[in-house]
């Protein structure tokens, strides 16, 4: 399959700082990535880089086999939904749909308006007085509209409540079941999206630092719980991500996938198992990567 | 429903396994399409289409050309088998685990099965 977006050694430097550091990425067509990391790792500079809203410092970008900067051919086939979109002073949604219509060649008038209804967005009211949620609806529908054969979401769902978010996940399942395209979606909700999407891209402090099939993820990590010096004598030699003790009892979380016999093992000596789901493994990960908390999203 | 910790393909193949283990998918019935799977478990269709391979390749489910997904023939016999084989490390050996913590050995054991056993059979589900 040829790849819709290859990235290679993409650099992007603001001041003395790596907002991306030779970041090398190859996304399929037709399937629904998670890009996933913490503030400030580099999600939206990549996705801004990827919708030539932002440039990079070095290395190679190419969407649809050619560099998105000021090409029609590539743009109006790409969709980004921006968690902070702005809109002109005086537009309304009913404005903001109309613009989209005309850009993108396969909207879809028909699913807009069902949205529309579902989120219960306000057309005439000015965008500037909607509330957060009415105004991630509006993201949502344009990028769930569009049908753009790549569509960027970054955390769209802020200040949607749990019915909404509901709502946004589900239309993107039946739609995207009914017009595969490639979808990248950036969020924090990890546990919210693990079973939506079908490869999972984790970015730490402007690195790649997982790039897989989510499901291949679901067992790649496990947290191995009981007596302590049993426990550690086990993990020794391992690939530790985490520990936690209270008293005499640990929990260890190490990486690998163990066989049926490890398994076996474990349960003789007494040891309990528990998964480690997508969420804890990008936590850990993280927090292995040793990145220091960020205060600030460099954009 | 679904679990952490395991891929999220095979949790959709034993899902469909389970239903024509329990008969409420009969042999040569329609299974469920990938989008339905998808829609219902609220996963990715991808995922969803990947525990349906699985199950056409195990020979438990075919395809019939612009219809869909159908039981194959014998499919409860597959399953059947796999899940014999499995039983002993997927039951019996934690129960044996859990007996040994609690100081009861495999006589112990037997003697409690049968008294549950003749429980359960005397009022029928």
């Amino acid at each position: 399959m040829t790849a819709v977006i290859e990235v290679q050694d993409l650099t992007k430097t603001y001041k003395d700082k790596n907002a991306l550091d030779r970041v090398t990425l190859s996304l399929e067509p037709g399937a629904i990535y998670g890009l996933l990391g913490r503030n400030g790792a580099g999600k939206t500079t990549l996705m801004s880089i990827l919708t030539a809203q932002n440039f990079e410092t070095s290395g190679t970008v190419r969407v649809f086999g050619e560099h998105p900067f000021e090409n029609a051919r590539v743009l109006n086939r790409t969709c980004f939904v921006r968690e902070s979109q702005k809109y002109p002073d005086d537009a309304t949604p009913r404005h903001a749909f109309a613009a989209a219509r005309l850009f993108f060649p396969n909207w879809d008038q028909a699913l807009a308006d069902e949205l529309i209804g579902e989120f219960q967005v306000p057309l005439k009211q000015r965008i500037k007085k909607l509330s957060r949620g009415q105004l991630s609806a509006v993201g949502v529908i344009i990028g769930l509209a569009s049908r753009a054969e790549i569509t960027f979401f970054d955390e769209p769902y802020l200040g949607l409540d749990a019915v909404a978010r509901q709502i946004f996940y589900d239309r993107l399942l039946e739609d995207y079941a009914e017009h595969p395209r490639t979808v990248i979606l950036s969020s924090h909700l990890i546990d919210e999206v693990a079973n939506l999407i079908e490869k999972v891209i984790v970015i730490d402090d402007g690195r790649i630092i997982l790039n897989e099939d989510t499901d291949a993820v679901r067992d790649r990590a496990v947290t191995v719980i009981g007596d302590a010096a049993k426990v550690d004598a086990w993990a020794s030699g391992r690939d530790v991500l985490h520990r936690d003790a209270l008293g005499n009892v640990a929990s260890v979380t190490v990486l690998g996938r163990l066989s049926a016999a490890e398994r076996a093992e474990l349960a003789d000596a007494g040891l309990d198992l528990a998964p480690v789901s997508l969420q804890q493994l990008v936590i850990r990960l993280s927090q292995k990567a040793g990145t220091p908390a960020e205060t600030e999203e460099v954009r | 429903m679904i679990e952490e910790g395991k891929p999220l393909f095979l949790q959709i193949a034993e899902q469909i396994e389970d239903s024509i283990l329990d008969g409420s998918l009969t042999e040569e019935a329609q299974a469920p399409s990938t989008n339905e799977l998808a829609a219902f478990y609220r996963i990715n269709p991808a995922t969803a289409a990947k525990g349906v391979t699985m199950l056409t390749d195990k020979g438990v489910l075919y395809k019939r050309r612009g219809i869909g997904m159908f039981v194959a023939a014998g499919a409860k016999d597959i399953l059947l088998g796999e899940r014999r084989a499995a039983f002993a490390e997927r039951y019996i050996d934690p129960l044996l685990a859990e007996a040994r913590t609690l100081g009861l050995d495999a006589s112990d054991l037997a003697a409690l099965l049968s008294e549950r056993a003749a429980r359960t059979e005397g009022t029928p589900a």
